[in-house]
């Protein structure tokens, strides 16, 4: 097991570098100039912006400022802002929190709903529960995002001014009232990146149950004599849970992509919102870590989802 | 806004393709009455597309970017036709705007899903027939694709690029194929070994041949379902795009561009929010329900008794 | 002098300059109604919808991140809305040549500065640190942003503790041009002492400055939310009225108007560029907040290409020794100015003076500046017709399509500019103008980044395109704008990597001539009239069609704040220490 871990660490590694290349090379390729925020102006005087250019090391050849960005990243420094010259993994740090508290809450929600449903449809199928719950899903997954949001924002925060629309993330969670504020401020990002996580799930986990439920064991069990219940709980549920779980795992990474989005939609000062900004202002060191860093997580939770296979499933041998 | 085309509909193994296959699928299609609303909802929106200039000079008597500043967020009413769905900020006919967009947005879904397809079935195919080192290399680029998001190389190029309609194509059909490669790779991979290819290879077909006379047949209709949903994921991914403002630029219009233009004016004119949003939805919609009931026809045993 | 702006919206920074030097400094700063008490007032919310991502103004990016800096970092005086610097920073007065401060030639001028001010650390403010100010912004390796306002300066020398004596190369009639507005942003010399040149990036300070303004840095997330409170050594014991204030970033213009008219969410948004029948009806109808105007110089317009964008000649390409194949024809220049509808544009998407008036001058403040002589010129009218007669008159015949075209040239115009809403619809309005008198028109936008850069093909600079447009700021003296757009010395070129601002590749003599002119006078009267002479030959002549004047600041205010008192020429928060409730 230790062995296959490590076997598959190494493997990534290549991976990781090439993509770190390819990042690299799209953005330093691209003809965004980190000096436009600079200026419409034509009276910045050329001087001022090569002084600038200089001093964000722009004059050097793109496949010198990728090595110095890659030496630096592998000891673990992110660079700096071309924005606001502070650390990028400070600014990361910075907006991680409101990240999780809107998406990674959504996600939760989402699984949590879409297990149970996915199962009961799974099991009863052409039920009315099914039915319904089909029919959700394919609403749930054909609609953008961003309609719902709006639907949402025009609803509730413009016409009935339940909902504040700026999120503020100076919040800090002390006592019920700000807790209260704090809901009702995600409230509308969660509802919708959750709705859509669990339409999604649901397919996963109902056709993943569907896959188990005519299997031969499912039909000794129920030969057994187990009563349906417990061949549901026991046997079907147990098996379709291990790819539901690496599904669970996988999806994490798109959790993050999902966030530019909903991020945007609702003004939340998160990471995808910064990723937006930053590759609007042409801040490449802020845009090739933020980029780089999914992918990372992508490989990790590649592995992970893998690792959980091989432990949830003791069929499965790696040497 | 998944990146690649996942299956959301679930896929079942290829079989061996017996001539009865299409027509038995067929008969079962003609029964499935949510698979023929919805294909018959998605003909007629890209008919009403691709007619969008006829339609535009004879029935509603206007061109997408005609302004009418007398006009501004006209509610819909049916006379004059022009605002069927309204008038947007310039006194532009809503519905007008929307069938042009459909050209845009269903022909960048449509192009860019069929250059997945053939990167797909090319790769795929090959990957899995010869397996080897060739398999190695392409599942290694398959999976370092995979771990960029997709969708932040998406943005970023757009971003950094500007795409007009038909580059936005050509990069979004240039992204997605890894999950068709992955389907085709993995059904090739198991026919293989079956006995009419091992006949095949026996009498001595060349190997193109047999990918593409003997493999490629018996996976087709399974792809047709996947190309259905890829199809739903690019429209879903372009208008995200635009309405990022990443994608189509206007004044060519889009539904997600319409959509992103409208959220400034929805305190003003909520309809012309509603229109964009819910054509792209019902597109999806259609293109999704097609996929799953297209599954079930070629595939009954996934749909089975129980 | 440098003005900052914002690309991506093509909206403008702070700018400053002088009017004239003989203009008598304001007494005093805003009048402030009933006196105030410090810390009276809870957290005043001002909602930037470009989020901060720097608190220095010497190495912002933009207007936000001024603005922002304002709060903590002062200069040695603010311009006033009418363009008269205000004793309202770190000098005691205002130097002018009546009271000695500045000598007669306009060579030297002498800052009395402020005794016993602290800075928010407790130590004490000197004469060194605006020394040390200067040096900084004077190592072309610090990359400051303002290193403009120190062009030119012989030397900044602490002649005591309290009186800086700032020397010129040369008369300056501008003597004002260092230390006044947030470009003469004093710093802590114990603070940035150990960053200047290289290292001016890594300041720590420029996250969290030491300053001697009304507030401090409590917290601060780049591209998010500024938190500050109360400078506790700040120099006026009663003010500022707020106890903290919450510098909110990001969203959208529309968000942020909903903020302020809507929901009263915040105390002052700034900035609201939302089309004009938005945000008229939204702040018209609101009962908590209001929206006020400030006009300045910023024009957006359009540039004509004198050299020919034909891809076919390669390397040739635009530069300016080919020639545009009809746009160098007044008569199309003509014709096309009057098929112009700067009007409607006005009405429908500026909201007729809401945030922007049409104009056919590009000097359009101060007012002793502002040419009168071109209300009555012809190009300076929408008139289809007359613009068809002109081209008919000229030779230039419609064909089968529709499309004039004379000698095998056709006029089919390339119109480029941003991707930005407002300047789409800006484009549609002008072609369908232009398509009336027989002008093909191909629109194409491209993203600001993109288009405000000297190395993309597509960018403003290059002008691979027949027209384009975007928005100019002004200042007070138009002297380095004039001669940087127009000057022959200045076209851009490959030769010059495209750096030089005539984008146009206008060349004329007589202009130049006015230039020069321009830059040895001294007398303020005849200073105006070369200005104005300036304008004139540049709309006369339609070298640019200038469409609208675009309001320096359209924000919007809480209608229980008082004291906002903005001004074109300073930030928006010059004054933020008089603000109460």
């Amino acid at each position: 097991m230790g062995r296959y871990i490590l076997r598959r660490l190494l493997v990534a590694i290549p991976t990781l570098i090439v993509i770190s290349f390819i990042i690299y090379a799209v953005l330093a390729l691209s003809p965004i100039d980190p000096l436009s925020a600079f200026g419409a102006d034509p009276r910045v005087p050329p001087e001022v912006r090569e002084n600038i250019r200089r001093s964000l090391g722009l004059d050097q050849p793109w496949p010198i400022r990728y090595v110095k960005w890659f030496t630096a990243l592998i000891q673990g420094d992110l660079g700096y802002s071309f924005m606001s010259h502070s650390p990028v993994i400070g600014l990361i740090v910075q907006r991680l929190p409101n990240t999780l508290a809107v998406v990674g809450v959504a996600y939760v929600i989402g699984v949590l709903i879409a297990l149970p449903v996915g199962m009961i449809s799974a099991v009863k199928r052409y039920s009315l529960v099914d039915q319904v719950a089909t029919t959700f899903a394919f609403i749930g997954f054909s609609t953008p995002t961003f309609f719902t949001g709006l639907l949402l924002i025009i609803i509730f925060s413009v016409n009935l001014h339940w909902l504040p629309f700026i999120y503020n993330s100076n919040l800090k969670i002390e006592d019920l009232g700000s807790f209260l504020q704090q809901v009702k401020q995600s409230i509308m990002p969660i509802t919708v990146l959750g709705l859509f996580d669990a339409a999604v799930l649901t397919r996963y986990v109902r056709s993943e149950m569907l896959e188990h439920l005519p299997l031969d064991y499912v039909r000794t069990a129920r030969s057994k004599g187990l009563r349906e219940r417990a061949v549901i709980l026991s046997h079907v549920l147990r098996n379709s849970l291990i790819p539901v779980v690496t599904l669970i795992a996988l999806g994490v990474p798109a959790v993050f992509a999902g966030a530019i989005v909903t991020e945007q939609i609702f003004r939340v000062p998160g990471i995808g919102e910064m990723l937006v900004r930053a590759i609007f202002d042409g801040d490449i060191p802020v845009v090739a870590a933020v980029v780089f860093l999914f992918s990372v997580l992508v490989v990790s939770f590649n592995l992970v989802a893998d690792v959980l296979y091989a432990v949830l499933d003791p069929r499965i041998k790696y040497t | 806004m998944s990146a690649t085309a996942t299956p959301l509909i679930a896929m079942a193994p290829a079989r061996r393709a017996s001539a009865g296959l299409w027509s038995n699928a067929l008969y079962r299609l003609r029964r499935d009455r949510l698979t023929l609303a919805a294909a018959t909802t998605l003909t007629v929106l890209v008919v009403l597309s691709i007619l969008a200039p006829l339609l535009a000079e004879h029935v509603f008597d206007r061109s997408f970017e005609q302004q009418d500043l007398l006009k501004t967020y006209h509610p819909p009413t049916l006379d004059p036709p022009a605002y069927l769905l309204g008038g947007d900020e310039l006194g532009r006919s809503q519905v007008v705007r929307l069938l042009y967009g459909g050209q845009v947005s269903l022909f960048v879904g449509f192009v860019a899903a069929f250059m997945n397809l053939t990167i797909g079935i090319g790769l795929g195919l090959i990957s899995g027939y010869f397996r080897g080192p060739v398999d190695d290399v392409i599942t290694w680029f398959i999976t370092t694709l995979n771990s960029i998001p997709i969708i932040f190389l998406l943005i970023i190029i757009t971003t950094l690029f500007a795409p007009g309609a038909l580059t936005l194509t050509i990069i979004i059909g240039l992204l997605f194929w890894t999950g068709i490669t992955n389907f085709v790779r993995g059904q090739t991979f198991a026919l293989r070994e079956r006995e009419f290819i091992l006949a095949a290879r026996t009498i001595g077909a060349a190997s193109w041949r047999i990918m593409f006379r003997h493999v490629l047949p018996n996976i087709l209709p399974l792809i047709f379902v996947l190309l259905a949903i890829d199809i739903g994921t690019i429209i879903l991914a372009e208008s995200a795009l635009s309405y990022l403002g990443l994608g189509i630029v206007p004044p060519t219009p889009s539904w997600g561009n319409m959509l992103s233009n409208a959220s400034t004016y929805f305190s003003r004119a909520w309809w012309l929010v509603v229109s964009p949003g819910a054509t792209i939805f019902l597109t999806v919609l259609c293109l999704y329900l097609i996929g799953d009931g297209l599954r079930d026809a070629l595939d009954p045993r996934l749909k089975g008794a129980s | 002098m440098l003005t900052l702006t914002m690309a991506a919206c093509g909206q403008q920074g702070t700018s400053t300059a002088t009017t004239a030097p003989s203009a008598a400094p304001a007494a005093s700063a805003a009048p402030t109604a009933a006196p105030v008490t410090r810390g009276q007032g809870g957290d005043l919310k001002i909602l930037y919808w470009q989020p901060p991502t720097i608190l220095n103004q010497h190495q912002a990016t933009g207007t936000k991140d001024a603005d922002a800096a304002r709060l903590v970092l002062e200069p040695l005086a603010s311009w006033n809305p009418e363009g008269k610097p205000v004793a309202n920073g770190l000098a005691s007065e205002i130097p002018t040549v009546a009271n000695g401060g500045v000598s007669a030639d306009f060579t030297t001028v002498t800052w009395k500065l402020r005794t016993g001010v602290k800075w928010s650390d407790g130590t004490a403010f000197s004469a060194d640190d605006v020394v040390f100010t200067y040096q900084y912004m004077k190592d072309p390796k610090s990359a400051v942003t303002t290193s403009d306002y120190v062009d030119g300066i012989k030397s900044v020398v602490a002649k005591d503790a309290n009186t800086v004596v700032v020397t010129y190369d040369k008369p300056n009639p501008f003597f004002y041009q260092f230390g006044v507005s947030g470009s003469g942003a004093i710093l802590q010399k114990a603070q940035f002492g150990a960053f200047v040149g290289e290292k001016a990036k890594d300041a720590p300070g420029n996250l969290r400055p030491i300053g001697t303004g009304p507030y401090v840095v409590k917290d601060f997330k780049p591209g998010d939310t500024v938190l500050y409170e109360i400078n506790p050594n700040y120099r006026d014991a009663n003010k500022p009225f707020f106890k903290t204030v919450t510098f909110k970033g990001g969203g959208d213009a529309a968000t942020a108007a909903r903020a302020v008219f809507q929901t009263g969410d915040v105390d002052y948004a700034w900035n609201l560029q939302v089309e004009a029948n938005i945000l008229s009806p939204m702040s018209k109808a609101s009962t908590v907040g209001e929206l006020f105007t400030v006009y300045g110089a910023s024009i957006e317009r359009l540039l004509f290409n004198f050299a020919n964008p034909d891809p076919a000649l390669g390397d040739k390409r635009a530069e300016p020794d080919t020639k545009h194949p009809f746009l160098t024809d007044l008569a199309v220049r003509r014709a096309l100015a009057m098929a112009t509808d700067r009007g409607t544009m006005a009405k429908e998407l500026y909201g007729d003076g809401l945030s922007g008036k049409s104009t056919c001058n590009l000097i359009t403040a101060p007012p002793d500046l502002v040419s009168k002589n071109t209300d009555s010129l012809d190009v300076c009218k929408y008139d289809i017709a007359a613009a068809n007669a002109e081209l008919d008159k000229a030779g230039w015949v419609k064909g089968a399509d529709g499309i004039r075209a004379k000698g095998g040239v056709k006029l089919h115009v390339l119109y480029r500019t941003t991707v930005n809403a407002l300047r789409q619809k800006e484009q549609d309005i002008v072609k369908a103008g232009w398509k009336q008198i027989g002008v093909d028109v191909e629109l194409a936008s491209v993203p600001a980044g993109t288009f405000f850069t000297n190395t993309s093909p597509d960018g403003a600079n290059h002008f691979f395109a027949d027209v384009e447009m975007y928005t100019n700021s002004g200042d007070p003296d138009p002297t380095a704008l004039l001669a940087s757009g127009w000057g022959t010395e200045n076209i851009a070129q490959k030769s010059n990597t495209w750096q030089k601002g005539n984008y146009a590749r206008y060349s004329n003599a007589d202009f130049d001539k006015i230039i020069a002119d321009l830059k040895k006078e001294t007398d303020t009267a005849k200073r105006a009239a070369l200005v104005i002479a300036a304008n004139d030959h540049l709309v006369k002549n339609v070298v640019i069609v200038n469409l609208i004047n675009r309001t320096f600041a359209t924000s919007g205010r809480a209608k229980t704040l008082k004291g906002v008192n903005p001004t074109p020429w300073d930030s928006e928060m010059w004054n933020i220490a008089d603000w109460s409730k």
